[in-house]
């Protein structure tokens, strides 16, 4: 992989027939650039988590990628009502979903933290009435830690 | 502590791997998409309707076994990597939902037993739990 690759897609709030899209799509590209099935599974399921969070939550959002020879970087931006307090949220159990996203076999409280154990690393900003943005980095080589 | 052989301590009535064919036979199951894939072998199952712990899943070669039949399972699936799907409690797998399961080389079986019978009679017919 010698170039860098970077693409954005947008989410639409409440559309659950096309959410899956940009992490199928991102899939796609990191399978084509041979990056190990491991990762891949790991980004993808983080992704395809922060996508349905944003189809159930908010009212519109974007899923920006890019990737480079030492990792991938997703960028999840929503307009929507925001994350009142982040640490309860980051709680597994802990879930705003309506009855129809439990439906649809989520809204279980558990994408946040579940995103969280498959990124290397997450950040997670947002602001009441406006929206959230979640962060997340898959690096392709273990980084010995210091 | 004794070595032991291959094979040694497992049950000869329970193969180690079962194939999509076989599961299909075992449940009286209809393979709606991926025929192509009837001799593809199974590792493990997983049973459940909540798409959420279908996404902690980190084993390969999963077979799902789930009563929910809409898009979103087969997006879980692509997404954890699940190229088996079982559709139990005689759910059907919609004209869309075949689409996407053809797109990505997926399996699909339609199942009129229950959740709870479809995991009894695979299990009985040797396939693995994950957990």
């Amino acid at each position: 992989m010698s170039e860098k690759v970077g693409v954005e897609y947008n989410v639409d709030g409440g559309n659950f027939t096309r959410a899956g899209y940009a992490s199928s799509e991102i899939k796609k590209i990191l399978k084509k650039l041979n990056v190990d099935m491991g990762i891949i599974k790991r980004t993808v399921v983080a992704t395809y988590e922060g996508e349905v969070n944003i189809v159930a939550h908010a009212y519109s959002g974007t899923i920006y990628a890019d990737i480079d020879t030492e990792r991938v970087r997703i960028v999840l931006r929503d307009e929507g009502p925001g994350i009142p307090d982040i640490e309860q949220a980051m709680e597994e159990g802990f879930s705003t979903a309506s009855s129809q996203v439990r439906e649809m076999g989520f809204g279980a409280g558990m994408g946040l933290p579940n995103m969280k154990k498959n990124a290397d690393v997450m950040n997670i900003s947002s602001e009441v009435g406006k929206g959230t943005t979640v962060e997340i980095i898959l690096y392709f080589k273990q980084i010995a830690s210091s | 502590m004794e070595m032991q052989e291959p094979g040694e301590g497992k049950c000869p009535e329970k193969p180690d791997k079962m194939k999509v064919k076989n599961l299909a036979e075992v449940l009286d199951a209809r393979i709606v998409c991926g025929d192509h894939l009837a001799d593809h072998a199974i590792e493990v199952a997983f049973a459940s309707d909540l798409m959420s712990d279908v996404l902690t899943l980190k084993n390969d070669n999963v077979l799902l076994i789930t009563g929910l039949a809409n898009v979103q399972t087969i997006r879980t699936a692509e997404m954890s990597d699940i190229s088996c799907i079982i559709f139990a409690r005689n759910k059907k797998a919609s004209p869309e939902m075949i689409g996407l399961a053809r797109e990505n080389d997926m399996v699909l079986l339609e199942c009129r037993y229950s959740v709870f019978k479809t995991c009894g009679l695979l299990y009985q017919a040797g396939v693995q739990p994950i957990f």
